[in-house]
């Protein structure tokens, strides 16, 4: 006999079980029948890709987690790929807002992108939990529909400061980095905190994004106890390697993207020694990190770094805002008050929590490349050497303070007689 | 002092790989009188196939030389293709061609980042050249050194091919009067063909030998390229020491440029370029091959 069951059985059988379950809980409110519409701006194209990628899977590996359910609602992921550039990202984000007119969004990747969208996201009032660092948006001009939920770009780099000053009683440093505000926000950041605990930046450098060979400004370090590099993407490999070439050998700082955990499996002997400062490590040792890791592992056969971890984390606040607001964001001002008064102790980060200004109060993680404690196959390894709880975007100014002096720029702090 | 004499090695070496680079675009500039976009892209393509050979992901592990050869011929052979497929059908449009091999420079960017992912590739400096060189208070890596080695003798080479081959001689005719070569019975479509073969081939092994500099990462092919046009324009389209001369001259803007006036870089890195277009638009040394 044929065990086939015929079409019309199925849709049958599949209808009365939902009458069966419908029967035997209350019916929800309307509102939370239709799925939520979460979108995502990332760069799944040109040389911005691979963190755009990273991005992509860091979002899928939560929603796989969770079964595709934020809040209580099912959940439909827009992807939008913006190229990795202004133009684009204003695009796409017009194509996910009006065309799928998706809920919120997740991203965009880089500081000028986010830019670029954040008068329009303010005139559609979306709620956006972004990965960009520019740090104004979140300070002097704050826009109310961003949340962010990952760091500013000068909110590690000001505990680094603190750390080459007072633990590694670094005087006197070299700053290395590109030519753009993600570069800027982050050196200054370092400079001020640096000053303040008595050490002195001597030169700051500034080669250009695209920049094969950086031999040039290796060249003008000299005269220092340190280096601070602030490069992002594939720049720290190439820079760290051109370093060692040169025969360099003052210690070096990096930054979050400067020696984030994704880059350890290309990094080679030249990356030894390194110590940097960022809002997550793969290092930690947490239920919350341990099952976003192996959700990376076993999904994308990948080994995250803060790209992934930052947005996997993203999409957990706003589960948790969901889940407050009883999966109704119909008013997006109360939605975004949900979503600023989220506080959650189980991220791969660690625990997190926000300010007024809607960015992140978190733990910023020291560590220091070396090969001991090396995991998932890997040779080299951040291992943690200090932490910092409960860092805010303000470091350890008083907040009235801090927002009286302009953004970290270029020019600011101006450099000092040292 | 330590400071001027590693920006000036560095300036020769830098100026050896672009000279590596930019022989073939030159050719091919003087010769199809088109800007080969897709010259980054097999510089690309010639680095991240020569990282797949050493790494062992297909079964078996090359020597840096023998991988950096083999890719140079796999990019030659698909340089050729790519003439004789695409361009070929295009002959005598100019424009059409320029915007053909910019698209493809697109898809095979994108192709790559599919096929290598979007991660830096860090490539390994050969054995036994990881060392350093001593000159007085100055250190330098030896690698660099012995890439200015690889470009004096890729020079000299090239030089030996076109002015005392056969091949050489109809190049030469090719890029002084393509009509008149072809009146003469020289067979210019192919020659169109073993050129751009050739030059693809030198844009990929380059890409090799910048490895150990460079690394390999998506975006390598768009940082490339502007710099072998302005190598060819600088020294004149078609010209082999035109591009020798103009790959050294721009290493050494490159590097000192950045060194000492970094605000100005690529104002100081473009200037000459739009003076020579002004004052001599043929170039340094345009119009002849040698």
């Amino acid at each position: 006999m044929s065990r086939t069951v015929s079409r019309r059985k199925l849709l049958a059988g599949a209808a009365a079980g939902t009458a069966a379950v419908a029967m035997r809980f209350p019916a929800p409110a309307i509102a939370q029948a239709a799925p939520f519409r979460l979108g995502l701006l990332t760069v799944k194209t040109g040389p911005l890709a691979q963190g755009g990628i990273l991005m992509e899977q860091g979002v899928l590996t939560y929603l796989k987690e969770k079964n595709y359910t934020l809040g209580g609602r099912k959940t439909d992921l827009f992807t939008a790929d913006t190229g990795g550039n202004p133009a684009g990202a204003k695009t796409k984000a017009q194509e996910l807002v009006e065309r799928d007119k998706v809920d919120a969004i997740v991203g965009p990747l880089a500081a000028f992108e986010l830019y670029a969208i954040s008068e329009y996201i303010t005139q559609q009032k979306v709620p956006t939990l972004s990965l960009a660092a520019a740090d104004n948006l979140t300070q002097r001009t704050p826009n109310p529909f961003l949340l962010r939920a990952s760091a500013t770009s000068s909110q590690a780099t000001q505990p680094l400061g603190h750390y080459a000053a007072t633990e590694l009683k670094h005087k006197r440093t070299v700053t290395v980095s590109e030519d753009f505000a993600f570069g800027h926000e982050q050196m200054g950041g370092y400079q001020a905190a640096f000053a303040k605990d008595g050490g002195c930046v001597v030169n700051k450098l500034w080669p250009p994004l695209v920049t094969p060979d950086y031999t040039p400004y290796i060249a003008q370090i000299g005269d220092c106890d340190c280096v601070c590099q602030g490069f992002a993407g594939s720049n720290p490999l190439r820079f760290m390697k051109q370093y060692a070439n040169a025969g360099m050998k003052y210690p070096v700082l990096a930054g979050e993207a400067g020696a984030d955990d994704f880059l350890l499996k290309s990094f080679g002997d030249e990356a030894l020694g390194l110590v940097s400062a960022a809002p997550y490590t793969l290092d930690l040792e947490s239920d919350g990190n341990q099952r976003f890791v192996s959700g990376m592992l076993k999904n994308f056969d990948a080994i995250p770094g803060q790209y992934a971890a930052l947005l996997y984390g993203n999409c957990q606040v706003l589960d948790a805002a969901l889940h407050a607001a009883g999966g109704d964001i119909g008013d997006k001002e109360k939605f975004m008050a949900a979503l600023r008064n989220v506080s959650l102790t189980d991220t791969p980060r660690g625990p997190l929590k926000f300010d007024h200004l809607n960015n992140v109060i978190g733990t910023i993680y020291i560590r220091r490349t070396g090969r001991e404690g090396a995991k998932y196959g890997l040779k080299l390894w951040n291992k943690t050497i200090k932490t910092y709880e409960n860092v805010s975007q303000f470091w350890t100014w008083p907040e009235k303070e801090f927002l009286a002096h302009p953004v970290y720029s270029r020019d600011y702090p101006p450099l000092t007689k040292c | 002092m330590t400071f001027w004499l590693l920006l000036t090695v560095n300036s020769i070496t830098f100026g050896g790989l672009l000279f590596l680079l930019s022989s073939g675009f030159s050719l091919i500039f003087g010769l199809m009188r088109i800007p080969n976009l897709t010259h980054g892209s097999m510089f690309m393509v010639g680095a991240y196939l020569g990282t797949t050979f050493l790494s062992g992901t297909l079964g078996f592990t090359l020597d840096f030389w023998a991988a950096a050869v083999i890719a140079a011929l796999e990019v030659a052979i698909l340089g050729a293709l790519m003439e004789r497929l695409l361009l070929r059908r295009l002959a005598g449009q100019q424009l059409a061609q320029v915007l053909v091999t910019l698209g493809v420079s697109f898809m095979v960017a994108d192709l790559c980042l599919m096929g290598w992912g979007g991660d830096p590739i860090s490539v390994a400096t050969p054995a036994g050249l990881g060392g350093f060189v001593r000159a007085g208070p100055a250190v330098f890596p030896l690698y660099r050194v012995a890439v200015i080695g690889i470009a004096v003798v890729f020079a000299v080479a090239l030089w030996l091919m076109l002015e005392r081959t056969r091949l050489g001689a109809m190049i030469r005719a090719g890029v002084d009067d393509p009509q008149m070569a072809r009146v003469v019975g020289i067979r210019v479509s192919r020659l169109f063909t073993i050129v751009f073969g050739l030059g693809a081939g030198l844009a990929g092994f380059a890409g090799m030998i910048g490895g150990p500099i460079l690394s390999v990462y998506p975006g390598l092919d768009q940082d490339m390229l502007p710099l072998a046009l302005v190598v060819v324009i600088l020294g004149g389209t078609g010209s082999l020491l035109g591009s020798f001369v103009g790959s050294i001259i721009v290493g050494f803007i490159y590097n000192f440029g950045q060194a000492l006036l970094p605000e100005l870089a690529y104002f100081v890195l473009f200037l000459p370029m739009v003076l020579v277009l002004v004052l001599r638009p043929q170039g340094l040394f345009g119009g002849q091959v040698l």
